[in-house]
């Protein structure tokens, strides 16, 4: 069974369609890549299932529970709360920007939802996350603020403080697009250990080479539709989309 | 004035610190809760709130504090509700020369007053925050009050200290607008003294009494500062 399922999900801003009839599956332990330029919807998409944006229709079921009970007058009914919060639980996201939270050490961020959500033991939680830390390399940094760290730093500890929910998947929305190339590397690295522990990731990037290399399955997003999915090699080495065929060249050429 | 009447002086107004300490204090302990509450519902949703909020606001601090201190200390006995058991209570029967009816009127006009003030600072803090701590407490499955008591609220603190010390400072010196109805604190005492001696003297010593109040203040806000100063 998937653990994600997404079937003609659609999203408007204003009027203006950012997702068209998005339907796709993540299996268990699978790495998918969403790529695409910017403005194609690749990051509402991840907030629509996220729930950080309400979608305008479709249906999304994560670990077989719907997020979308019901259609009323053409408009969606998300489930009761409950429902929303275990998926939530079940989904953790990586923003671009990190989002740490500045008032808290390391540790505190990381053990913060641990305590006040699953309420955890302070004690069980700040052993997750010495744990995290460890394999995050950043163990000496556990009492530091966000503000001492560097960017590719403070993206490990937002990488840590996501699994320490322990969630069956983990979104990344664009997680080195505020790093330079050297911190970028950083960050690759840490989600490909990811991949080899069968994590299940769905991760939106402009690192194609990295996407080709570490993804078991690409989608390419233009103007809010799927234009082309496969596995990498289809997507990237013998598309015969006219569209993919342009971005990918252009990304070529830009870093040639 | 000779050295002992100026001693003599300066025992009589640092005896009326008390009552003006008392002012400082209580208009601090209502008008910041008050200001967070008006705050909220200045970014209430529902148009009308944040619109009636907003009169409110302009009001408060679109006319002089005095102005409303001498309103609200005459409006009081005059309002027909002031004969409910309630508010005999609370205003001490609504004796207009008692002194607690004067210091809970007094009290009423400078909470509502700096609770706009504090408000506005409030709001400004919290619209400050980037949108990007709710999204990652959400994400985390943390409940809306959580993140406003655990995510939000302690980085508002550190960025409204240095306006909120401003305020403090000012009440500081508002507290005189209290002799407009006659309420013995340092100014009017000063004044009183300035009258029986004939002399500026005794307004100096108030004076002096109010900067070394802020004088203190300003220790403290800035101690505040920098204890919060462990994060950017």
């Amino acid at each position: 069974m998937a653990i994600l399922e997404v079937r003609n999900l659609s999203k408007s801003f204003d009027g203006f369609e950012v997702l068209k009839d998005i339907s796709f599956d993540v299996e268990k332990g699978e790495v998918v890549a969403i790529i695409g330029p910017s403005g194609s919807g690749k990051s509402t998409l991840l907030r629509c299932i996220n729930q950080l944006e309400k979608a305008g229709g479709g249906t999304v079921k994560v670990c077989g529970m719907d997020l979308i009970a019901d259609y009323k007058n053409g408009k969606p009914v998300y489930s009761p709360a409950e429902t929303l919060r275990a998926i939530r639980l079940k989904i953790g996201l990586v923003f671009q920007n990190f989002n740490l939270f500045p008032h808290m050490s390391v540790m505190k961020n990381i053990t913060e939802a641990p305590v006040c959500v699953l309420k955890k033991s302070r004690q069980e939680a700040e052993k997750t996350a010495a744990a995290l830390l460890e394999k995050m390399g950043l163990s000496q940094k556990a009492n530091a603020y966000p503000c001492e760290l560097s960017g590719g730093q403070q993206q490990r500890v937002s990488i840590a403080r996501a699994l320490a929910l322990n969630p069956e998947l983990l979104f990344f929305d664009e997680p080195t697009s505020a790093l330079d190339p050297e911190l970028t590397g950083e960050i690759l690295k840490v989600i490909k250990e990811l991949a080899k522990e069968k994590m299940t990731m769905v991760i939106v990037t402009h690192e194609m080479a990295f996407a080709r290399d570490v993804a078991d399955h690409v989608i390419f997003m233009d103007g809010g539709v799927i234009v082309e999915e496969g596995t990498p090699e289809q997507v990237f080495g013998e598309t015969k989309n006219e569209r993919t065929k342009q971005f990918l060249q252009r990304y070529n050429n830009d870093y040639k | 004035m000779s050295w002992d009447e100026i001693l003599q002086c300066t025992g009589i107004i640092a005896r009326y610190l008390v009552p003006t300490l008392k002012i400082f204090g209580f208009t601090l302990i209502f008008s910041i809760p008050l200001g967070m509450v008006v705050a909220l519902l200045k970014m209430c949703k529902f148009k009308p709130v944040s619109w009636l909020v907003n009169v409110y606001i302009l009001i408060m601090r679109g006319t002089p504090l005095m102005l409303q201190i001498i309103t609200i200390y005459y409006a009081i006995p005059m309002m027909k509700v002031s004969d409910s058991a309630f508010l005999q209570n609370l205003f001490a029967g609504v004796d207009i020369k008692s002194e607690s009816y004067q210091f809970n009127a007094l009290i009423v006009a400078f909470a509502l007053n700096y609770a706009a003030y504090f408000a506005e600072i409030f709001r400004g803090g919290i619209e400050s925050i980037p949108k990007g701590q709710y999204e990652a407490a959400a994400a985390l499955g943390m409940t809306k009050t959580q993140t406003f008591f655990r995510i939000i609220l302690p980085q508002v603190v550190k960025r409204i200290v240095p306006a909120s010390s401003n305020e403090v400072i000012t009440l500081v010196k508002d507290t005189s607008l209290a002799s407009a109805i006659a309420y013995a604190e340092i100014f009017r005492k000063a004044k009183e003294q300035m009258i029986t001696y004939s002399n500026l003297t005794p307004l100096f010593i108030a004076g002096l009494f109010y900067f070394v109040m802020n004088a203190v203040l300003t220790v403290l806000f800035t101690a505040i500062e920098k204890k919060l100063d462990y994060y950017k």
